[in-house]
């Protein structure tokens, strides 16, 4: 088995902050990996770069498809992107307002993807939003209401729906539960889960809330100052960390 | 009223079809290409016209760059051949590049409209021209131009479907009675310009050459003759052309698109066709008022 999301040597520059420098990363098919690490160390502009959204000034991304075709994402069309962006990959962005049609109701919004991949059945596209909607434990009697009407918990899960419909074999997930209180961030995390285990979904995630990181995560990138400090199995990372960054990180985390 | 007007003599001093040359040769370049790309937008520099915009001066740039000496011209507005904006377009014509006109869609070689296609169908060899006031079909849905280009550069059209599932979702069918968007040569998304629904099926594998010119928004676009042009729908919610349920009042038909006509300030109203020279070319009802 390959590696279904390969980088090696990304170098990123604003100006004279080195945002990533000689980041090498890979995921797994069916894998969970969290990014985590201080505001600033790079964790958003890597995963950026590893979506195609930012072009990395070197280094190279190549992601292996279905097929087993292996594309070299730097230097993939806007076109070619854009596919994998519709078919392959999903994109959970921390803040659900910036995924979100707000205008357009919640069935519309989970719909958006099917009809852009070509589904042109409308009652086909209510069956399988509504489906989904329950799938991320809302009422589908709610499908027709603005997302403005739902909470911020509501237009995360909703967000979460509309990027997996289209059955995404890998989902890019910045900072998911960023922003929503305490309960309901444990909520979310619980459904991720089981959604992950349930889909075999290969998951990037970037927190800097170690807690999600160690729930959801298979394995664990360390980031600080655009470098990956340290690598390694959750538990490892997390019960026995070796980089004094890593150290420091782990327990600066306040117990409940 | 629908005799053939004789030839008058072209207007001395100007390039005839009173563009200029260079202004011509730029036309007619980007209509060349909008048939090469069937539905695609194509900038152009319009220029200024002695109409105001939103009254055809993309129209009529298009007419005059396509238009030659042996011509027979039509234009209407809202299928009407003797509307303010029909009558000054066909009249300007006739005065600076001293065309024939006429009201009569068989003897027409350029039909120049707004906002309907004929009811009697086009043949070959026959061009309509229509005057668009916007070509962007998503310019509602996706505010940034350079975002929409992009969008149908790579034919990623899952917004404009969006729009149509809101519709049904909201009101139980497909809200848009005019304007309603195509799929062109199965390729790019086009709007009709603001056509009434029930004339969409008229565009597909038509047997005339539809020429689209937005005079404002400066872009020409086209569909050349038999090419495919369906009208955006679902699968279990297909596209219904609308038309009043009524007959002509005047002529009785009841397959033409119709417009309602109020009579009176008790609520009296009629409904006759649209289109003008449809309806006198058909022997009148007894009754007709």
């Amino acid at each position: 088995m390959s590696a279904l999301l390969q980088a090696e040597g990304l170098d990123l520059r604003f100006g004279a902050v080195r945002a990533l420098d000689g980041v090498a990363i890979s995921i797994w098919p069916g894998e969970v990996v969290a990014i985590v690490g201080e505001s600033g160390s790079g964790k958003s502009s890597l995963l950026r770069v590893l979506a195609g959204m930012q072009r990395a000034d070197a280094g190279q991304v190549l992601y292996r498809d279905a097929a087993g075709a292996t594309h070299s994402i730097l230097d993939a069309s806007d076109a070619a992107l854009r596919r994998l962006m519709r078919s392959d990959w999903g994109f959970v962005h921390q803040n659900a307002r910036d995924a979100l049609r707000m205008e357009v109701s919640a069935g519309g919004n989970v719909g958006e993807r099917l009809m852009a991949a070509g589904e042109r059945h409308y009652g086909h596209i209510r069956k399988v939003a509504a489906h989904w909607l329950e799938r991320v434990e809302m009422d589908p009697a709610r499908m027709d209401e603005s997302p403005k009407n739902f909470s911020g918990g509501m237009q995360q899960r909703l967000q979460i729906a509309r990027t997996l419909v289209t059955n995404p074999r890998l989902v890019f997930m910045d900072e998911p539960t960023g922003g929503l209180d305490v309960s309901v961030q444990a909520r979310l995390l619980d459904l991720i889960r089981g959604l992950v285990a349930d889909l075999g979904l290969a998951v990037l995630l970037v927190t800097h809330d170690i807690a999600a990181a160690r729930l959801l995560a298979h394995r664990i990138v360390v980031m600080r100052h655009g470098r990956v400090v340290e690598e390694g199995l959750t538990d490892r990372v997390l019960d026995d960390p070796q980089h004094p960054y890593t150290q420091l990180l782990v327990s600066s985390v306040l117990a409940a | 009223m629908s005799e053939t007007t004789p030839k008058p003599r072209p207007l001395a001093g100007y390039n005839f079809g009173y563009l200029d040359e260079a202004t011509k040769r730029m036309i007619r370049r980007a209509l060349l290409k909008a048939v090469c790309i069937p539905g695609h937008q194509v900038p152009f520099g319009a220029r200024e016209m002695p109409l105001p915009y939103g009254w055809g001066t993309g129209g009529i740039q298009v007419t005059s760059a396509v238009l030659g000496p042996s011509d027979v011209l039509k234009v209407i507005d809202q299928g009407a051949d003797d509307t303010t904006n029909a009558v000054s377009i066909r009249r300007f014509f006739s005065r600076v590049a001293g065309v024939a006109t006429t009201e009569r869609t068989a003897e027409a070689t350029i039909i120049q409209t707004r906002h309907r296609i004929p009811e009697t169908p086009l043949r070959e060899g026959q061009i309509l021209v229509y005057q668009v006031p916007m070509p962007e079909p998503l310019f509602k849905l996706e505010p940034r131009v350079a975002e929409s280009t992009r969008l149908h550069a790579l034919a990623d059209y899952g917004l404009m479907q969006v729009k149509l599932y809101e519709d049904i979702a909201r009101q139980g069918e497909v809200g848009t009675s005019y304007n309603h968007p195509v799929m062109v040569n199965h390729r790019y998304l086009m709007s009709p310009s603001p056509i009434p629904a029930f004339d969409n099926p008229k565009m597909h594998m038509n047997a005339g050459l539809q020429l689209f010119g937005a005079g404002r928004e400066k872009r020409i676009y086209a569909v050349p003759p038999y090419t495919d042009v369906r009208s955006l729908d679902f699968e279990d919610h297909p596209f219904k052309p609308v038309r009043a349920p009524h007959a002509c009042a005047i002529c009785g038909s009841a397959e033409s698109y119709l417009d309602e006509v109020i009579t009176d300030d008790a609520g009296g109203r009629m409904h006759v066709c649209s289109d003008t020279d449809y309806c006198a070319s058909r022997p009148p009802l007894e009754d007709a008022p």
